[in-house]
């Protein structure tokens, strides 16, 4: 196979779901059962990405693909020159591995969603917006440039607003929908001004042209604060996009869209497109931007696990873990494990999305009931879900066997090495308060919904296993949760393929004094072949350093948190209750999501409503004011103009009769006859009154 | 096309219309709508055809040579008025890449306006005289090259317009159409002003070598031909041209309309007929912009590039300042009539960059404001003709009562708050990358870029207010939009994805121009001394 046929390819891949959007929204409400052919064109769609996936991976591995064409063209602009903009698209490994894990899932939400979503008066359209929503996300997935990533970018903004809204009816859907584009456009500000930066000194969008200005020794406007700033703004994006403290707030509101769009989008794909994005600026990030972006992490991972651990409605849990779980991927970025932040974004779209798949199987089991106080003792009525749930739980708490148990041992020992090297040990302190926290409260919410016994019998008695078409995609999903798929050695995932082959960490384009000391290679380069490095010498031995006892204390934590979990919930050692009521400020700080919604209404929101009320009044009363008091004013002054007129000039009027006669005979002359020359006279006369007044 | 006079055709085709409806009689109802659909439909057609025949590479803007499908003939001359000497305007139509999309715009929206003036309720006949008349001015200041030509086109536009508002319009009609009137008549006599300073400040050098004060514009541009000692002549230590250009541009800014100008607009669009909205919105706002870059850019380039800054700060208060005040509105037109303020500050702001991204996206940003605003007009139209309520708190739910209205209208307002591969986007795009990339303006620029948050919320909360929730049983009867209407909507939504995806279709055209007139601007008069500053 030839690189042109992989680009074709790709091509194809992308367009094809847009076709699938366009036919179900025109065809779909007189065929009811066109939805089968958006089943039919994602699937060709995963069919030929692991066409694309093969060749790539196995007979261009060390090649990067690329494809471009111009967009606009200025020509030969003033002072800048000749300007163009580009775009393309770029195949690599990530990038192919990452059209897998979105065309996998979408393919499988797209099959668990035929049974799903049985009944819905919308059926087709809901088809239709999936596939817009697939064309986005593979546009970001594939783009080779800024622009397109920023234009790609919106569209999966667009889709997430539409499926979060789909059944508009319900107000709570509609404000959310509204909620989820609006904080996105906040985060989307800054990314579009850190790709102004960028593109005002380098006039291009494309990544690598930029990248290699910058190892060049080019800076923005040349200073590494412009560096830094373009890559906190960017970064800014991923804020929103992925649901980063502080513009976390529409996630967990995005559950109101239906559950199988919870999972293929705000937990396993869309979400992840903010680590995605950061992975594919990680080369120009400074080390203050990466600090920056280290923190932001944190502190979401560890804010969001404090709020799950409280939440009853079991989308909402799964909600905040999978914030909590971003800020983990965010964090890894930021520390410079760039490896383990997209493997671990690859092991959590599994796991997290058969939670979500699983949990809207229960949801649809249990009648739309979504209150985990209402389940209990669902394991027995639903075997398949409960197995492969409790799969993806143990993935997300890192019990060993499991791939979230690699992704994110390799994480907490990145962060202990970062805090290490840079005497920033905040970071790896909330990173393993984090790991505790996770698996205690997923726990807390397999226990609470699938053991014990039902609280809710009439429910429970009404509860059914799910049909096949629902059951196969947890299953493959809970299947991919498990090791083997990554390396051949439980403990250590750098000797498999995935990080041992196919994803590497680049080396950073930055200057060396903007970068992280560790980042600094001294010495003779490990770099191989294909120029790139596992970071320095230093960061590779203080990895390994740290890495058993990361793990030891990782596992340590997971089981504690695990145990917990069951002493409180499974055996009742404890009466939860009573520790809540101990802690009820805590507890309620936690059950109320730190109070950040009614912060922001009170003053974001609150705010601008009110200013642009008062803007709004100003705008009536003193601006059109002014114009209506002028007009008032200027009949005043014609009404006594007019007074005047009748008292004073009236007596005059027999004398200005004889002087106009006088005046009129002198101009004679210029009376033509011609219409032009009346025109032009007029015109004369008011330039001369102009001159004298 | 050498020769064929296509843009006088262009120009004056709706006159033509006018006179044969002048004709016709009052009860003839139907043919005088036809004849306007025909006009307006042969119009397009032939502005399509200029298009077709235009050559995209030739410059314009300052050089006669290059300017396209020129008409021009002597049309006023007297010869020596004792202290005037000899005093001639020409009849001078030319068009370059900066009016061919106002061309294009034109002959779109008054077909589409022709469209929605079907069911115009009374004195059909007087309404589609006007509104050809109207047609015939705007279409002439896009095209007129002689000042004196542009200013009796822009006065031409003033009168049907005052009626249009003022016979058919709303509850106040009266009022919106006095001051409409008022108000641009008010930038008009500033115009006046500054076009008969010009006059007497440059000559122009005739075929037989004789020297006569010029309204030609591109003679105007051309600073050799000022005199030592005119008032507006740069050569003049003690000119006017500062307070000149001040008066000039406040001319321009009243139409676009530029804060704290503005506050005709919501009043004339809220009491207007659609159509004359659509018209006004999608046509009319673009004359002042038109005028400052065709007018005010090239005679003035030094105190353009003094004042650039304020430009950009009016431009940013302009998106600010309309997209709070639209956000606090109740009146689902009035609230599209403050979008339209904000989404003019996007072309002052992109102008101001004298960039060419930056005044590339200004054009094309005029284009698109026209044809998405159009469309949110005739949106407007369509609810109201139905239910005859705009009060965006009165809907609800109605998603599922007109699914295809919705479907246009999600287009149109997803266009208007700027998503990506619709066209609105690519515009506020260019007008950002040009007007961050100057250094002046950059703070500006930034502060702007809220807008576009603003811009979303206005639009997205208007959509849920209108479509979603639960129906309001008042409003069961509702039916979806009819064959006439999607008449309207297929075009515009068309356009708006076509050129979100392909912007290149309308900037190749305006390219060369925006190149020239940008170094015209950035070079021009850079030695001559500033003053009465």
């Amino acid at each position: 196979m030839a690189e042109i046929t992989l680009i074709n390819l790709s091509i194809l891949i992308l367009f094809l779901p847009l076709i699938g959007f366009a036919v179900l929204l025109f065809f779909g409400k007189k065929f009811p059962k066109l939805y089968m052919f958006e089943v039919g064109i994602i699937s060709l769609t995963f069919i030929l990405t692991l066409v694309v996936l093969y060749a790539k991976l196995f007979m261009f591995p060390h090649n990067e693909i690329m494809y471009s064409f111009t967009w606009i063209d200025f020509g030969n602009t003033p002072i800048v020159g000749d300007l163009k903009i580009e775009l393309g698209i770029e195949i690599n490994n990530i990038t192919v591995l990452m059209l897998f894990v979105v065309n996998l899932i979408s393919m499988l939400v797209h099959i668990f969603s035929i049974a799903y979503m049985k009944g819905d008066k919308r059926y087709n359209r809901y088809f239709a917006y999936l596939g817009i929503f697939t064309f986005s996300m593979l546009g970001i997935v594939i783009t080779h440039n800024l622009l397109m990533m920023y234009i790609f970018w919106e569209l999966v903004g667009l889709s997430s607003y539409l499926l979060i809204g789909f059944w508009y009816e319900k107000k709570s859907a509609s404000d959310a929908a509204k909620k989820a584009f609006l904080v996105n456009r906040v985060g989307d500000i800054g990314m579009f001004l850190g790709i102004l930066i960028l593109f005002t000194h380098y006039k291009t969008f494309t990544f690598d042209t930029i990248f290699y200005q910058i190892s060049n020794g080019n800076l923005p406007f040349d200073s590494s604060a412009w560096l830094t700033a373009a890559g906190i703004l960017i970064f800014m994006g991923a804020v929103g996009k992925s649901a980063q403290f502080p513009l976390h707030v529409w996630l967990p509101d995005a559950m109101e869209g239906p559950t199988p769009v919870s999972a293929l989008i705000h937990a396993a794909t869309m979400v992840a497109a903010g680590v995605y994005l950061c992975v594919k600026i990680f080369v120009l990030l400074t080390a203050d931007a990466m600090l920056t972006i280290a923190i932001f992490g944190a502190v979401t991972s560890f804010v969001a696990a404090t709020i799950a651990i409280t939440q009853n409605d079991i989308k909402k849990v799964l909600a905040y873990s999978t914030v909590s779980q971003l800020g983990y991927m965010v964090m890894s970025v930021g520390i410079g494990a760039y490896a383990f932040a997209f493997f671990h974004l690859v092991t959590h779209a599994f796991f997290k999305a058969c939670m979500f798949l699983g949990s809207g199987s229960v949801i649809h089991a249990m009648h739309h009931e979504q209150d985990i106080r209402q389940m209990g003792g669902l394991k027995k009525k639903l075997p398949i879900t409960y197995i492969t749930f409790l799969i993806s739980t143990l993935a997300i708490s890192g019990v060993p066997l499991t791939s979230g148990f690699l992704s994110k041992d390799g994480i907490l020992a990145g962060t202990w090495a970062f805090g290490n090297l840079t005497g920033h040990y905040l970071i790896p302190i909330l990173g393993f308060t984090v790991a505790l926290l996770t698996a205690f409260y997923m726990f807390r919410l397999v226990i609470l919904t699938f053991h014990g016994e039902p609280r809710n019998q009439e429910k429970f008695d009404h509860a059914h296993e799910s049909p096949a078409v629902m059951k196969a995609p947890l299953i493959i999903l809970s299947v991919l949760s498990i090791f083997v798929f990554y390396t051949p050695n439980p403990i250590s995932p750098d000797a498999g393929w995935f990080l041992g082959d196919w994803v590497k960490t680049p080396t950073t384009v930055t200057p060396e004094e903007t970068r992280f000391d560790f980042m600094i290679e001294h010495g003779e380069s490990h770099g191989d072949s294909h120029g790139e490095i596992v970071h320095s010498t230093k960061y590779t031995e203080e990895m390994h350093h740290v890495h058993y006892p990361a793990l030891g204390l990782s596992l340590l934590l997971a089981g504690l948190g695990i145990l917990f979990a069951f002493i409180l919930y499974q055996w009742r050692k404890i009466d939860p209750d009573k520790i809540t009521d101990k802690i009820k400020p805590l507890y309620n700080f936690s059950l109320n999501k730190w109070y950040v919604d009614e912060a922001y209404d009170k003053t974001a929101i609150g705010g601008t409503l009110s200013f642009s009320r008062f803007m709004s009044w100003f705008d009536a009363t003193i601006v059109d004011g002014i114009v209506n008091w002028s007009a008032y004013i200027t009949q005043g002054f014609s009404y006594l103009s007019g007074l005047f007129d009748k008292f004073v000039v009236d007596g005059l009027v027999n004398f200005w009769a004889f002087f106009s006669g006088v005046i009129g005979f002198s101009f004679k002359k210029l009376q033509t006859g011609r219409v032009q020359t009346y025109i032009v006279l007029v015109v004369f006369s008011i330039v001369v009154l102009f001159f004298i007044f | 096309m050498n020769g064929f006079p296509i843009l006088s055709l262009i120009t004056f085709l709706p006159v033509v219309g006018m006179i044969i409806i002048l004709f016709l009689k009052k009860e003839q109802a139907n043919l005088i709508k036809y004849t306007t659909l025909v006009v307006t439909a042969v119009q397009l057609v032939f502005s399509i055809i200029l298009l077709m025949n235009f050559d995209y590479s030739a410059a314009g803007v300052f050089e006669q040579g290059s300017f396209q499908f020129i008409d021009k003939f002597r049309w006023i001359e007297i010869k020596d008025i004792s202290w005037l000497g000899t005093v001639k305007v020409d009849y001078f139509l030319g068009v370059d890449g900066l009016s061919v999309p106002m061309v294009l715009l034109t002959s779109l929206i008054c077909l589409i306006a022709t469209i929605s003036s079907w069911n115009i309720p009374h004195s059909i006949k007087g309404y589609f005289a006007l509104f050809l008349l109207l047609d015939c001015g705007m279409m002439g200041v896009f095209v007129a090259l002689d000042f004196f030509l542009f200013y009796i086109f822009w006065e031409l536009m003033l009168l049907p317009m005052y009626f249009l508002i003022g016979i058919w319009g709303g509850p106040r009609k009266e009022y919106a159409a006095i001051k409409f009137f008022l108000y641009t008549l008010l930038g008009s006599i500033f115009i006046l002003l500054v076009m008969i300073g010009l006059y007497f400040s440059a000559h122009e050098t005739l075929a037989d070598g004789s020297k006569v004060f010029t309204f030609n514009l591109l003679a105007l541009m051309d600073s050799a031909n000022y005199t030592s000692d005119g008032i507006l002549s740069p050569f003049n230590p003690g000119n006017l041209r500062f307070i000149a250009y001040i008066g000039l541009f406040i001319g321009f800014a009243i139409k676009i309309p530029m804060f704290p100008f503005h506050t005709w607009l919501p009043d004339a669009h809220v009491e207007a007929p659609t159509p004359i909205s659509v018209i006004l919105a999608g046509v009319l706002l673009k004359l002042g912009t038109y005028g400052i870059l065709r007018i005010s850019f090239p005679i003035f380039p030094e105190i353009t590039r003094e004042l650039a800054w304020y430009i950009a700060l009016f431009g940013m208060i302009n998106i600010i300042y309309g997209a709070l005040v639209a956000l606090a509105q109740k009146d689902f037109k009035k609230l599209i009539a403050y979008s339209s303020v904000s989404h003019m500050g996007y072309v002052l702001l992109g102008m101001a960059s004298l960039s060419a991204t930056g005044v590339n996206g200004a054009i094309l940003q005029m284009f698109n404001h026209g044809t998405i605003t159009a469309m949110l007009f005739l949106i407007v139209g369509v609810l109201y003709d139905r239910s005859h309520t705009r009060g965006l708190n009165d809907f609800g739910g109605l998603a599922n009562q007109m699914p295809v209205y919705t479907g246009f209208v999600t287009v149109a307002f997803f266009a208007a708050l700027g998503l990506p591969s619709l066209s609105g986007f690519i515009s506020e795009a260019l007008v950002f990358v040009g007007a961050f990339g100057s250094e002046e303006i950059r703070t500006l620029t930034i502060i702007s870029t809220l807008g576009i948050l603003l811009g979303a919320a206005y639009m997205l909360w208007t959509l849920q207010r209108i479509f979603f929730g639960k129906l309001n049983e008042k409003w069961n009867q509702l039916t979806d939009i009819d064959t006439r209407e999607y008449i309207m909507f297929i075009p515009l939504t068309i356009i708006i994805i076509f050129l979100g995806v392909y912007p290149s279709a309308m900037l190749d055209i305006m390219n060369s121009s925006v190149n020239a007139l940008v170094e015209f601007v950035s070079t021009g008069l850079s030695n001559v001394q500033l003053s009465g500053f």
